[in-house]
């Protein structure tokens, strides 16, 4: 049984289409991600599941029960919120127990629930603050918190980590990744942060005008993107795009004659005609590996970016922007020619037309 | 909030930083009688005058007996003072038939003022409440309707509502009035209170929906509660506007024993009968400004701490 299924769900604020026909189905215990440019649906879509909005079509179902038009605390839901929206006049405590209280639940029983949330949370000492008197990281445990308490099948997440910083969020994100494995419950995650979408999530769906393009596991979003909008807004820096003609398993850009027989084909196109190819720039290899590529060419190196970890080449290649991701030692400068070759097995191919890939 | 001047000289650390700070140190210099101070003060001095003396020459007119105000030196302190006229407005002073005074109009006033007040500020926050959270179709249409309310003048209205009122068989009482107080205090209270409202977060909101709290679990626990400010404000406007009323009042209720104080008042100042007691009027005058400038004196400082609270919280 699936723990969250959506089917054709449309969604209009007056004329204006945010949702259109969208379906989803989320695995018990599994944590999605909801990836996607700003505006284009993904709180919208969150705040449907949650019951926030009234859908104008379509149908919700969480753990097998039609909850289309049942009220929010009547679905199993927790939300956390990007502000946190803890209410501000409650103690820690209050902010915990306001759910329980209003479902009129012992006063024993909250109190079992309120500690152990705190617990899980490491938040006993703050119990009779105000959220006032916290910092960041610890209102928006509080916020984590009180979903935690109710004892929810599915936790929904609107970007919880956007207002920390840097440092705090990637704690918090690890904190979060071990929460969900201990737990168990389905988490819906949405985020703007890639980092946050590879590490956390079991399947990632990226939206786009209210659609979802592709809904599967981070690695293969990463490695095989359905269509070239995907694959430019999975991965920092982005994927490198050069446009060409497919013929006779040669792809022809410029002078450059790149052999194909090396790619793995999705099979799903025609290959053959105008297309882009789409290579990340840790798949440009270097030095004794650009020999072994199926494609070789020489570079002049025109920006340098070190980074620490790696460093980052800007050059040109047949008449395009072109980045490519060496190791942090690397000692090339600004005026070099190097030699790099083209991982074809790590590429992408897309149709110039439709954009899906080949 | 403690004053940070005296923190600061009680606390040994801070001496001790005031020590290391090197140069000369101390209170700016001020130069007392510069010409843009003179100005400043002199210009205070007299706009503080032009509203105290009249308030000074009713209070000491108050206070004399009528054979020294005969006399006519209106800014003269009373050489005798006399708690009579006071006495006699309170409890004393003839509108038509009735002697006993301003105290009957205090009460009708009191009786009108309570019901008012309660009921607009109730109706008018859980207007705004829904108007700023629970939006519906039309709810902008229904709030523009509802604001042009506040624009239209109150005379033209007069007239159509006695004849409400009549059909309805509450012209002449006083629970008529406190209805007709609550309609036109409607408009510009929801205004207040939805504008207020609308500041809260919408996230707040939907927490709470999640946390299972309903339209009045909402607006009594979260809402109420974080808005303790507009609520004074609200209070602060109806009660001097009720209180202060003489056209509803006098419109409205149509045998002496219950009108409100200011009607009250209005007879008492104007009455043709006899000599002008102007010691009673002055009596009667302050007695009837005395309940707004209590609640505006009380609750202001509440006001001002509400703010405060307000700002504090994240
Ligand atoms: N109450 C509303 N009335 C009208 N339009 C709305 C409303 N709420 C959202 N929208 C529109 O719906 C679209 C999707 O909004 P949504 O908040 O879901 O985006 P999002 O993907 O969460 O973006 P972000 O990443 O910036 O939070 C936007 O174009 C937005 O302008
Ligand atoms: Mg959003």
């Amino acid at each position: 049984m699936h723990s969250v299924e959506i089917r054709n769900l449309d969604l209009s604020f007056g004329g204006l289409g945010v949702l259109k026909n969208l379906n989803l189905d989320i695995r018990e215990g599994e944590f999605l991600v909801l990836l996607g440019s700003s505006g284009c649906g993904k709180s919208t879509l969150l705040n449907c599941i949650a019951g926030l909005l009234e859908v104008t079509n379509g149908q919700i179902f969480i753990n097998g029960r039609n909850v289309t038009w049942a009220e929010p605390s009547e679905r199993g839901i927790g939300m956390v919120f990007q502000s946190y929206a803890l209410y501000p006049q409650m103690t820690v405590e209050g902010n915990l127990s306001f759910g329980l209280r209003n479902a009129r639940m012992p006063k024993a029983e909250i109190e079992k629930r309120v500690t152990r949330a705190a617990e899980i949370l490491q938040i006993e000492p703050l119990l009779k603050r105000k959220p006032a008197a916290l910092s960041g990281g610890q209102r928006q445990r509080v916020a984590i918190g009180r979903a935690l308490v109710r004892d929810v099948d599915v936790f929904l997440f609107d970007e919880p980590l956007s207002n920390l910083d840097a440092k705090l969020r990637a704690d918090l994100r690890v904190e979060l990744k071990q929460l969900h494995s201990r737990l168990g419950n389905t988490m819906i995650y949405v985020t703007h942060d890639q980092i946050e979408a590879m590490t956390l999530a079991d399947r990632i769906a990226i939206m786009r005008g209210g659609v979802i393009e592709q809904l599967t596991s981070p690695d293969e979003i990463y490695n095989r993107p359905v269509n070239k909008y995907v694959a430019d807004f999975v991965g920092s820096p982005s994927m490198n795009f050069m446009e060409g003609v497919i013929d006779g398993g040669i792809f022809r850009v410029g002078e450059a004659r790149i052999p194909l027989d090396r790619y793995r084909a999705s099979g799903r196109g025609d290959m053959s005609g105008p297309a882009w190819i789409g290579v990340r720039p840790e798949h440009v290899v270097t030095g004794d590996a650009a020999e072994g590529a199926a494609y070789a060419a020489e570079v002049p190196v025109e920006l340098v970016e070190p980074m620490g970890s790696d460093t980052l080449v800007w050059t040109t290649f047949e008449g395009s922007r072109f980045r490519l991701r060496m190791d942090g030692q690397s000692q090339v400068r600004k005026g070099d020619r190097m030699r790099i070759g083209l991982a074809l097995e790590q590429s992408s191919l897309f149709d110039s037309a439709s954009e899906v890939r080949l | 909030m403690a004053d940070p001047g005296i923190l600061g000289s009680t606390l040994p650390a801070a001496d001790a930083v005031r020590e290391r700070l090197s140069g000369p140190h101390g209170p700016r210099p001020k130069r007392a009688l510069s010409g843009t101070n003179i100005m400043l003060y002199g210009t205070l001095l007299i706009v503080a005058m032009y509203y105290l003396l009249p308030l000074y020459v009713m209070l000491v007119t108050s206070v004399k007996g009528m054979p020294e105000i005969r006399l006519g030196n209106v800014f003269s302190p009373p050489m005798e003072i006399t708690f009579q006229p006071w006495v006699k407005a309170w409890a004393e002073a003839c509108t038509g038939i009735n002697c006993d005074g301003l105290s009957r109009g205090f009460w009708n006033s009191v009786r009108i003022l309570i019901p008012s007040v309660i009921l607009s500020i109730a109706i008018a926050s859980v207007n705004g409440y829904a108007l700023s959270m629970w939006k519906f179709r039309g709810s902008e249409l229904f709030f523009t309707i509802l604001i042009l309310g506040a624009f239209i003048p109150y005379q033209v209205m007069l007239y159509p509502i006695v004849i409400m009122l009549r059909e309805a068989g509450l012209y002449g009482s006083l629970t008529g009035l406190v209805l007709v107080h609550v309609v036109f205090g409607m408009p510009i209270n929801t205004l207040l209170f939805r504008n207020y409202f609308a500041a809260i977060p919408s996230e707040l909101f939907k927490a709470a929906r999640v946390d299972g709290a309903g339209f009045w679990g909402i607006y009594f626990r979260i809402v109420m509660p974080m808005s303790l400010p507009i609520f004074v404000v609200a209070l602060i406007i109806q009660v001097t506007g009720i209180w202060n009323d003489f056209l509803f009042g006098v419109t409205y209720i149509s045998s002496p024993e219950r009108y409100p104080m200011t009607v009250q008042l209005n007879n008492i100042v104007n009455s043709v009968q006899g000599v002008k007691e102007y010691n009673v009027n002055m009596a009667a005058t302050l007695l009837t400004g005395l309940v707004p400038l209590v609640i505006y004196f009380a609750s202001g400082r509440l006001f001002v701490r509400g703010i405060a609270a307000g700002a504090v919280k994240g």
